[in-house]
């Protein structure tokens, strides 16, 4: 039993893990840009959260559609008018415009919020459901549904509505998207805004789970990195089966190796998969 | 518009100025009363972002009140603030600025791997240095000329925490077989390990410990280091914890309704936080902590209570602000007995500290030749209805243990 709980505890684990990758995986499949200021996009989330929380006594879970809503509409007005304007440079300098990004990001938070860490105390929190000698921790439970609603409304998304095949169709060609008529310009605003406000929803969850303060972001950006890398980059499933490989990979090194060594595993998992399957386990090979 | 006559060398002028020069050249002790009038200025280096902000920012403001109570009773001190964002890294090209700038004398930094940049900086300048806190033993081993440390070493808070908790056990009538230690495997976590390991046999610790578990303090998530303790099935549950770590441990200890009979810090940061009592609401109570704290029985204790109460009614009172005060207490008592704000009349003036009448538990303030204060106590401290009171020693206690603790659902 004490083995089952460990692996349940790492699979509800990367289910948040995956929830928080899913916008870095959307972006990247459909516009082409790494955003290095992924981490600080969910911190953004938490904050305002919390501060829905704080001023409205909003519980983070019943905010996460209108934080959602809200990085949306930030996230759409950003990619019109700043991120649209690099899709065409190179590569490099996508990666300076994000990080740039990332730092005025965490310098705002910093100015508006304060270095302190801050957190909403909720009772439930605590909670745990014991089923058969199975402890299952409510948060994470919350977390792992929305995790697995998030990806099939993305995948819905994709797959049935007009909008979403002409996103698909622009990550597929962009140019025939162009030349049929497709606002391009237009379906990236609405795909960087739908990853942002993954992020966001990914964030208010995280708040039951974290502690939110400015420099938090750093570390959440190179665990939705490996993520995506892990289960293919732009590919939503991908980002689920990683987020549950780097969840587990922990729990089961961190019981029986060693806890300050658990982190390890997972860049261990990432090397393993970028030596023998480069394009990541759900991934289409270039 | 005023207009400037020329300035032309008279007879008279030439005898004014010769005059004057004379007078100074040939009265050191007139030049000496006129530097002892220069404030001293004090390079504070506190972690006030990232990872230690909290304890960063309790550390600035018991600086800061510190410099207005002292300066009120005719010392003169003024702080140049720097912040190191929780980055030894940082702390180092902080320290420089500090010095560059004309900082006499640095205080910090909390954290012990930003303490040891500190102390080689100042080193390597020739500026004496006190760390407020930092208990690495490392930092007095190196040999420094200019360092000096009134925060006991890990060694000691050890020693002093682990002879404490067989008081604990004894006043309350229960000991336990079992332990299992979780740390931070930080410096001051591995520090802190290394003594617990060295010096347990030697105090004669009632209980075996029967598993170690090493995590990143930095860490997002310990349900699985927590699934790890619950199973060594221990009677005791001992931490060295850091900050934020500890909120993480204790929610997941509830949630996995891990229940040991008590949970005890031999000597670290956490557990009596502000945020801590914050967050964890009634699952805070009944942690204790054995650690160096404040002496409710001293008169200058009173008074920084009592100010820091009106200048900070929101903020947590706690042994960060009593060896942050005592830190600027120790360079501004040296400034004054010294007269001078060189470097080397200030550490001759450290060396020769001895200061009575202090905030913390202890004897008198008093370096050894490594710049160590040796005569440090330890008080047990548990957190009750939100907050961290004494329990033992009894001469300086508020309130009598309770161990073993209440379940988690026993709480109201």
């Amino acid at each position: 039993m004490l083995y089952l709980n460990i692996i349940l505890a790492g699979l509800l684990t990367g289910a948040v893990y995956a929830l928080m990758a899913f916008g870095l995986s959307v972006i990247y499949g459909v516009i082409r840009i790494v955003n290095f200021a992924h981490g600080e996009m969910m911190v953004i989330g938490m904050f305002a959260a919390f501060a829905l929380y704080r001023w409205l006594h909003l519980d983070p879970i019943a905010a996460m559609p209108l934080v959602a809503a809200v990085l949306f509409l930030a996230g759409y007005a950003l990619q019109r008018s700043l991120i649209n304007r690099f899709v065409t440079q190179p590569e490099p300098i996508q990666f300076l415009l994000m990080i740039a990004l990332a730092m005025v990001l965490t310098s705002t938070m910093l100015i508006v919020f304060g270095p302190n860490a801050h957190n909403v105390q909720l009772d439930y929190a605590f909670d745990s459901y014991e089923v058969g000698g199975l402890l299952f921790d409510k948060v994470r439970v919350f977390a792992a549904a929305g995790a697995l609603v998030g990806a099939a409304l993305l995948w819905g998304f994709f797959q049935f509505t007009r909008t979403g095949k002409a996103i698909r169709a622009c990550a597929d060609n962009n140019l025939g998207a162009q030349v049929v008529g497709l606002d391009v310009a237009r379906l990236y605003g609405i795909t960087f805004g739908l990853g942002v406000a993954c992020v966001g929803a990914a964030g208010s969850l995280m708040l039951l789970l974290v502690d939110v303060q400015p420099y938090l972001a750093t570390d959440y950006t190179l665990l939705a990195f490996i993520i995506v890398i892990l289960g293919g980059l732009g590919r939503i499933g991908g980002a689920l089966l990683g987020g549950l490989l780097v969840g587990v990979s922990e729990a089961l090194s961190g019981f029986f190796i060693d806890p300050s060594m658990k982190s390890m595993f997972s860049y261990g998992l990432l090397i393993l998969v970028l030596l023998l399957r480069p394009q990541g386990l759900l991934g289409r090979r270039a | 518009m005023a207009t400037h006559k020329p300035q032309t060398l008279s007879r008279r002028r030439v005898l004014h100025a010769a005059a004057v020069g004379g007078i100074v050249l040939g009265s050191p002790a007139v030049l000496r009363l006129a530097r002892a009038a220069e404030p001293l200025k004090i390079g504070v280096l506190l972690p006030r972002s990232g990872f230690f902000a909290t304890a960063g920012q309790a550390c600035q403001r018991g600086c800061d009140l510190a410099a207005q109570i002292l300066n009120a009773q005719g010392y003169s001190v003024q702080l140049m603030n720097a912040d190191f964002e929780s980055s030894a890294d940082i702390a180092r090209t902080q320290a420089e600025k500090l010095i560059r700038e004309g900082a006499n004398i640095l205080i910090g930094c909390f954290e012990s791997g930003a303490t040891n940049a500190m102390a080689q900086v100042c080193e390597q300048r020739g500026i004496p240095c006190i760390v407020n806190i930092g208990a690495d033993p490392k930092i007095t081993e190196q040999g420094y000329k200019f360092l000096f440390r009134n925060f006991p070493t890990s060694p000691m808070l050890v020693t002093n925490g682990l002879k404490a908790m067989g008081d604990l056990f004894a006043a309350s009538g229960t000991t336990p077989k079992t332990a299992v230690l979780m740390h931070a495997n930080d410096t001051f976590g591995q520090s802190m390990l290394g003594a617990i390991t060295a010096l347990g046999p030697k105090v004669g610790l009632p209980f075996t410990i029967v598993d170690t578990i090493a995590y990143d303090p930095k860490a997002r998530d310990l349900s699985i280091e927590v699934t790890k303790a619950k199973a060594a099935h221990a009677d005791l549950h001992m931490v060295v914890t850091r900050s934020t770590d500890a909120i993480l441990m204790i929610r997941e200890m509830v949630k996995q309704k891990y229940e040991p009979m008590g949970i005890v810090s031999p000597g670290s940061p956490g557990m009596y936080d502000g945020q801590f009592f914050k967050t964890l609401g009634k699952y805070s109570d009944y942690c204790i902590t054995n650690i160096a704290w404040m002496n409710p029985k001293q008169e200058l204790e009173n008074m920084l209570a009592a100010e820091y109460a009106k200048a900070y009614p929101n903020e947590d009172y706690e042994l960060n602000i009593g060896f942050s005060f005592e830190a600027i207490l120790i360079a501004a008592d040296a400034h004054k007995r010294a007269g001078a704000t060189a470097s080397s009349a200030l550490v001759e003036a450290l060396r020769a500290t001895n200061i009575g009448k202090r905030v913390m538990i202890g004897g008198a303030i008093k370096f050894d030749e490594k710049g160590q204060n040796v005569d440090q106590a330890v008080a047990a401290v548990q957190n009750r209805d939100g907050k961290a009171v004494v329990i033992l020693p009894t001469d300086v206690a508020v309130t009598k243990p309770v161990f073993p603790m209440p379940g988690w659902q026993q709480r109201t």
